[in-house]
Formats: structure tokens, sequence, C-alpha cells
């Protein structure tokens, strides 16, 4: 409670934070007007409200260019990756948190430096590698180089995840007979299940707005995602601002779905990754 | 937890070791092999486009090759450049956002969500959107200043080897500022409101009090925020290729950038191999420098 | 019957919190593991539940060497000090977890259940989560969780510690009720002297990892082994001082203890003392006197029930006779 005639420091009210509020949303508002205004309003005069609004540009997106392959795409990768991440990355994690091993630490310090490592560097060798295994502009082919970085966050998310949780209730259910597998079915999973669902969500997450490696492995548009498929947008004479916009506004969607329904459980995520447990 | 010593423990830690394996396997197949080959690209001579003079081994002779090269020297230069400007702008904002949100109770929802987008659209789409806002033609920031009479009808940002590194810097600080605010809002939320009261009561003025006690105690958050934008700065690719493509010429050109265009344009892989370690190396003593000084912080605050 | 053989516990740091424990539990038994923070006594019970593997020494259970099991095959049931009630369980499946675990029939289960709780007033609970029931309730489950597994023996770790001091007492009689029904043996660990006395069959007082001694409470009152214990059994503390002191017969240099009961405010008494602070408990009066020695003054605290005396008053002490004990002033030890 606050003495009225005491002074004390708060944040700044909340509207004092409304010009940052609206510089972040900006351009994301900017991004939705124009992708509804006709390519020569774009040119000629921004405006903040949309003149002559029309779905031209999404027509051209779905019809001309076929953007339901790349989100297909995306999603495919992105939802693959996820479920092999999430089970291989738990049974790490929990080992790292619970069990007694040599070199733990060594073995975090090694993920830690493998999601430092510049993803360019590793382009080239997975580029020969999957050229070998056949792997390229396929699906597994996307997905073994997203592993590289979904595994390493995984783990690290999921460690700090497991080890905040309660030890007493292992050791209760292990005294009642379960074994260190079975604890972590029926007593770990289910109490870590936030901390799984925010970790599969930042995975999926990284791996729907991942461009070089997308970039680098797939060869053709039948396989190429979003992002690339954006960014490789040509026109004939100029950028087709308004159906890159569309193809943005399109990305952005199901990432604006996720972050609306899961905002806490990102936060926590992120919060969990940042304190080193 | 060191290594195990009983029975017990031994058996446990043989299961630990069966838990591990598929991370490990795929981490060792996906991640080391290809890092390792990398390191011994970039001890070889490897010009895809000279085949015949095959794969010698030079040692460090891409190194050298790169020091010597002003391409690179300069790479470095902007790399180092941007980190420097991004960052601390990330974190003062971060922290302004920060403050906003742990302040704004009713708004809560929509403050958390406008703070999140940002982060979490592809950088792709960050990029291209602040590239359109940007541009000579159709960009609104140049419409606005236009109108207001403080711009020529043909200035363009990306033709400026300095101005082309606006949008950039605009578009890296817009995305992660959100994500430095999460950050340094769980430090905020940690502070105890005891401690604000004590101060009032001492007579403390509202500055001060944010001087003194919430500054401090943030530190280690700081640190940590700075921490992690500086690294991802440095090994900055996504938004220079979309934005400027590198450009005017190699003006906006970060060390990942130019490794990339070895690799894949000119198709030199020892050469381009050797550049990406140095990325690398750039990280990891940065890192270290880093872990040094969360360590001393930590150290001093329990003393 | 559960044997524990010279057991030892070191930490890879080099913190020994466990050196050399030998203490054997009779079949029914309730004995108390009580001493201050840090004593080692949850690491015990750690160590004889299976979670804590020892750095040396034997365990035995039933006859049955244990020390290389796993915690899951000892048959033991443990009630933590945080109850450790499954949070996304029912009471019921809470209850059950341990049968089910080991395949038990369901109707066994569904039986046992319903007897533990209707012996712990449980029915009307039985399909709650742990979060939804009060601190009372969640320690009931987390016993009965233990009783329906009819385990070889009971480790309590502070399971009172968390309850308000009124139901504390409560919990504390339906305990010694549940022991007595149950004919279990227990081992009980606390940190507060006053409950291990009134619980326990034996109680086993511990210090940095060892025992130090191991009696029924009442003679650990009577005959304390060492001055540890006997400052640590019994409120307020015991009264120490250096002989010679008048007034009793002990050699010079020896330590003499008398605890506040067994001093009395006589006009015809030995020791001369300035009453310091007086403190009213209701039922009878604390009042610590000082009393000059050659070394200086010490504290000596007396318990009376007359009404209180005024600070600053001189007033003479007399010290029972038969309630004295003598310690060896360097070792601490009992003599005799």
């Amino acid at each position: 409670m606050r003495w009225p005639h005491v002074r004390t420091w708060t944040p700044r009210p909340a509207w004092a934070g409304t010009p940052l509020i609206a510089a972040l949303l900006f351009p994301l508002y900017w991004m939705l007007v124009s992708s509804v205004t006709a390519e020569s309003q774009i040119f000629e005069s921004p405006s903040l409200v949309p003149l002559g609004p029309s779905l031209d540009h999404y027509r051209a997106l779905f019809d001309e260019r076929n953007f339901l392959v790349p989100i297909r795409n995306s999603l495919i990768v992105a939802g693959l990756t996820t479920m092999v991440t999430i089970p291989v990355a738990a049974l790490c994690a929990y080992a790292l948190a619970r069990l007694p091993m040599r070199g733990k630490s060594a073995l975090l310090a090694l993920v830690l430096a493998i999601s430092m490592f510049p993803q360019i560097s590793i382009v080239p060798p997975l580029y020969l590698i999957l050229r070998e295994l056949r792997l390229l502009n396929t699906y597994p082919g996307l997905v073994l180089p997203y592993l590289t970085f979904s595994a390493p966050l995984a783990i690290w998310l999921l460690t700090a995840f497991f080890r905040q949780l309660p030890r007493d209730l292992e050791d209760a259910a292990m005294l009642d007979g379960a074994s260190r597998l079975r604890v972590l079915r029926d007593v770990v999973a289910p109490l870590a299940a936030p901390g799984l669902a925010s970790t599969a969500i930042l995975t999926f997450l990284y791996c729907w707005n991942e461009f070089l490696f997308a970039l680098s492995f797939t060869l053709g548009p039948d396989r190429y995602t979003v992002p690339v498929a954006i960014a490789l947008f040509r026109g004939r004479y100029q950028v087709p601002w308004g159906e890159v916009l569309a193809g943005a506004v399109v990305a952005t969607i199901p990432v604006a779905l996720l972050v609306f329904v899961f905002q806490r459980r990102i936060v926590a995520g992120l919060t969990a990754g940042s304190m080193k447990g | 937890m060191t290594g195990p010593t009983s029975p017990l423990e031994r058996a446990e830690a043989r299961l630990a070791l069966i838990l591990v394996a598929p991370a490990l396997g795929v981490i060792l197949l996906v991640a080391l092999v290809p890092v390792a080959a990398t390191l011994w690209e970039a001890l070889h001579r490897h010009d895809l486009r000279l085949p015949w003079l095959g794969r010698p081994f030079i040692g460090v002779g891409n190194f050298a090759e790169a020091l010597g090269d002003p391409r690179f020297r300069v790479a470095i230069l902007h790399t180092v450049g941007f980190a420097s400007v991004s960052v601390p702008l990330e974190l003062a904002l971060g922290l302004a956002l920060a403050l906003t949100m742990h302040s704004a109770v009713r708004l809560r929802t929509i403050v958390r969500v406008a703070a999140l987008l940002p982060w979490a659209i592809p950088t792709v789409v960050a990029a291209l959107v602040w590239r359109f806002m940007f541009d000579a033609q159709a960009g609104v920031l140049n419409a606005s200043l236009r109108g207001a009479g403080l711009l020529g009808p043909t200035f363009d940002w990306f033709v400026d080897p300095l101005a082309a590194w606006v949008p950039i810097i605009a578009a890296d600080v817009w995305k992660t500022t959100p994500f430095v605010a999460v950050l340094l809002l769980a430090g905020l939320q940690t502070i105890d409101h005891a401690l604000y009261e004590a101060a009032g009561v001492d007579g403390a003025s509202s500055t001060r009090q944010f001087l003194t006690i919430t500054l401090p105690l943030l530190r280690p958050a700081l640190i940590v925020a700075g921490a992690f934008r500086a690294l991802d700065a440095l090994r900055l690719f996504d938004l220079a290729y979309v934005v400027t493509g590198g450009g005017p010429g190699t003006a906006t050109e970060p060390l990942s950038l130019f490794a990339f265009t070895a690799l894949l344009q000119r198709l030199r892989f020892g050469y381009g191999s050797a550049l990406s370690v140095t990325v690398f190396l750039l990280t990891f003593a940065f890192a270290l420098v880093c872990v040094r000084m969360l360590g001393r912080s930590l150290t001093e605050e329990r003393s | 019957m559960l044997v524990l053989s010279d057991l030892a516990k070191t930490y890879p740091n080099g913190y020994a919190a466990i050196r050399g424990v030998d203490l054997t539990i009779e079949d029914g038994e309730l004995l108390v593991l009580v001493g201050p923070s840090g004593c080692g006594k949850s690491t015990l019970l750690r160590l004889i539940a299976g979670l804590e593997t020892p750095s040396a020494g034997r365990i035995e259970i039933g006859g049955t060497d244990v020390t290389a099991a796993p915690p899951q095959t000892r048959d033991l049931a443990m009630v933590f000090q945080s109850y450790a009630l499954y949070p996304h369980m029912t009471v019921r499946e809470n209850l059950a977890y341990g049968l089910t675990v080991r395949r038990t029939a369901r109707h066994t289960v569904a039986a046992r259940v319903a007897a533990v709780a209707e012996a712990l007033d449980l029915q009307s609970l039985l399909d709650r989560r742990p979060a939804q029931l009060s601190g009372g309730q969640r320690q009931r489950v987390a016993l009965g969780r233990a009783m329906v597994r009819d385990p070889k023996a009971f480790l309590l770790d502070e399971p009172l510690s968390n309850l308000d001091p009124a139901l504390r007492a409560q919990a504390r009689a339906e305990l010694v009720r549940l022991h007595r029904a149950l004919h279990a043996t227990i081992v009980y660990v606390t940190h507060d002297q006053e409950e291990a006395m009134t619980l326990g069959a034996r109680v086993a007082v511990m210090r940095d990892g060892t025992v130090e001694q191991v009696a029924p409470p009442l003679e650990l009152y009577a005959r304390p082994s060492n001055t540890f214990v006997a400052r640590f059994i019994g409120s307020p503390a015991m009264n120490f001082l250096t002989a010679p002191v008048p007034g009793v017969d002990a050699p010079a240099g020896t330590l003499v203890g008398i605890r506040p009961h067994d001093v009395t405010i006589d006009p015809t008494g030995s020791l001369r003392a300035t009453v310091d602070l007086v403190e009213p408990r209701g039922h009878d009066t604390v009042i610590s006197l000082r009393h000059e020695t050659t070394a200086g003054p010490v504290t000596v605290t007396a318990v009376t029930g007359e009404s209180p005396l005024p600070v600053g008053s001189e007033v003479r002490l007399n010290l029972r006779h038969d309630r004295v004990h003598l310690f060896d002033a360097r070792t601490g030890a009992r003599i005799d």
C-alpha cells in the first residue's frame, strides 16, 4: 500500500508509453493499409486511410502466384520440426535437469555454442550433405537443418523449465514406486505442460520465420516457404509492392493469431530462457 | 551434480545417456559435422569455379587473404558499428517499453500484443515493410518529409552509403525492442515495492528513486539483454539482405552477408568458410567478454 | 526393523552432512530425529528413503541390505514438509497412485482408498484437487497417501511445521492415535524439541551430522549425555555455571547445569542474584537474574509460579540438589 503523502517512484503511467506503442504498431498498420490500396495509389499519394480499398493484391497473390503453396510448405515444415524437436529435447532436458551425468555442463555449453554459430557458415556443408542424400528441395531437407537451431533452443528452454519444478513431487512419485521414466510421464510432463507449450510455440515461430536455410535448400517455387516466396517476388518493371505487402500480411496472420492467443506462454518462454537457472 | 558414484547413481547415469542420445545424435549430425566441415574448408583452397585447382590445404591462407582484403575490414567495421548503434537504442527503448508494460494494468493485453508482434513476425516481412516505408517513391517517410518541406523530391535513402543504414537499423530496433522489453520486464517485476516506499519515506524524489533503485537492480537484466542482442547483431544477415542487399555497392554489407556472397555467388567455398569462421570467432570473443562481465556483476552483488 | 550402521554422507563439494550414524529403530516404534537446522536430520531421512546415496555405511530394512536399492523398491512411504501432492490429480488419484503404479487390482485399490479416506475423514474431498484444499486437509491427504501403501515404515519430514499452532496440536494428537492404531514404524523429523518430547517413544538428538544421544524423552530431560543435549532439550534452556558454585558440591572447574524450573527464589538460598528481566507467561513467570562470579556476571534463568518481582531487586536463589547436572568443562560430557 502506498501512503498518499509519500511519493514513491512508479513506472510512468501507461499513457506516457502510447507513442512507443503507436510506433510499434504503425508499420504493421501501414502494411495492412497499403496491401488493400491499388498499386497506382501506393506510388502517388500514400495516405493513412486506404483510398478506394480493394482486395486485388490478395486475389493476385492466390490466383497468379499460388500463394497457398508456400503457406502449405511453411506449415508442414514448421509443424514437422516442432513435432520432432519437442519430444527429443524434452527427454534430453529432463536428463540434464534431474539425472546425474558426467559432462553435463559441457553438453549445455555445447548446446549454447551451437546456437551461437552463424547460420551462414553451415550452409555449404549442409547443402552438400543434403544433395548427397537427395533431400534438397524436400520437406525433410528443411526439417533436418531446422533442427540445428530448434533443438538447442528447445533443450535450453526445457532444461530451465524442468529445473523450476519442485523436486519433492518427483521424489514422492519415486517412493510410490514409479521409475524415472514413469515419473517423467505421470508427474513431470503434465506439470511441465505450460513449459512444453511455450517451447513448442517458440519453436514453431522460429521455423515459420526462418529465411536463410529455406533460401539455400529449396530450389523452386513448389517448395519455397513463405519468407522466401515473398522475398523473391518479381515484378515486370518494379517491385510489386501491393502483392509483396499482401503476402506479408498473410505471412503475419498466423503469427498474430499465435501471439494473441498465447501471449502469456510466449512471455513465459522468453523469460525462462533468459534466466540461466 | 558431478559424476555418479554408487550403483544407484550409475543406473541413473545410464538412463541419462539414453535420454540425451537422440538429441545429441541430431546435434552431431546436423550441427557439429557441418561446423567441422566449415572449419576444414576454411583451411583449404576450394573455388567451385576453378575445379582444376583441386582443394589444396593452405592453412591460414584464407584468413591471411581476408585480413588483407579491404572489403573484409570494411565488413567488420559495418558489423561492429551496426551493433554499437542498434544495441544501446534497443536497450533504451526496451527499457521504456518495459516500464510501460509494467504499469499498464488495464491495457495489458493490447500492450503485450503490440509489443510481441514486431518480434514474432518473420524478419523478411519486417525488412520488406521498412524497405517499403523508406522507398524513395512509394515510401510514407519520404512522402511525409516531402510534404513537410524537409526533403528534396529526389532523395533516395538507398543510394547514400550512410543513409542506407538507417532503414536497416530502424527495422532491427523495431523488431527486437520487444524482446529486450520482455527480458527487462521480468527483472522489473522482481523489484520489491517496499524498497521504493522506504526511499520515499526517506525523502527521495521519484527520479532519484528510479536512478538509485530501479536502474542498479536492473543491471543484471540489462546486461543479459544487451549480451543477447549484441550477439544477434553481430550475426546480422536477413535484414541487410532484404532491405538493401548490402548496397549501395557494399556500403551496408555486414560480415555474414560478405561470407554469403563469397560462398554462394562467387562460389569460393574455402574463402567463404574462413569468413564464416571469423564471424563465429567475433561472436565467441564477445560472448566470453559478456560471461566475464556477468560473472563479475553477480559476485559484486553478493558483496 | 530399520538398522543404520556407520552411515556417512559427504557431498562432492566436501560438505559432510552425515558423519557416522548408528541407529536401530524397532518395529512399531516412533522415533523422532530432532536437532537445529543443518544438523542433518532431513538428510538422514532422505538416506533412509533412498533419495540420496550414502558415501559409507549400511542401511537394513527388515533384515535386508537396501543400501544400494533404489527408492522405488524399499517399500517406505514419506510425508514431505511440502506434502508433495500431485497437483494435477484428484485426491482419490493421489491416494491411489502408489498402488496403481504397482499394478494393484482395481478393486483392491478402491477398497484401500476408501478405508484410508474414512480413517482420515477425507471422503467428501476425494474428487477435489490439492489446490482446492486447506493446509490441514492437504496434510491429511499426504498422510493418507502414505497409509494406503501399508509400507514397512513411515518417514515424516516435519509434517506439521506448515500448520498453524492450533491445528498443529490437534494433528499431533491424531498422529499419535494413528501410530497406536496401525502399530506402524515411524521415523519423524522435527526441529521443535517440544514436539519431539511429546511425540516420540525415543528421541535422537542430532548435531552436525551425528547423533548426540538417543533415549526416551524423560531420560533426555533428566539425564542429558552432554551440554548440547542439555541445552537443546527443555525450555527455557538449562543454566550453566562454572564450579565452584555456592551451595553445590562439585569439583572446581566443572560445569554445573540446573534447569530454570529447578531454581527457586528462597531467602535462605545460597546464590546471590539481581533481577534483570521478568516475563510473565500467565501460568508461570520467567525471571532472568544476574549473578556475579569471579569471572564476571552470569545470567541465570528461573521459572516460578509466584508473582513477579520488581526489576533490580536483590534475591537469593536455591538450586535443587537432586536436580543438578555435572558436565566436563572441556568435552561437555556428562559426569556421573
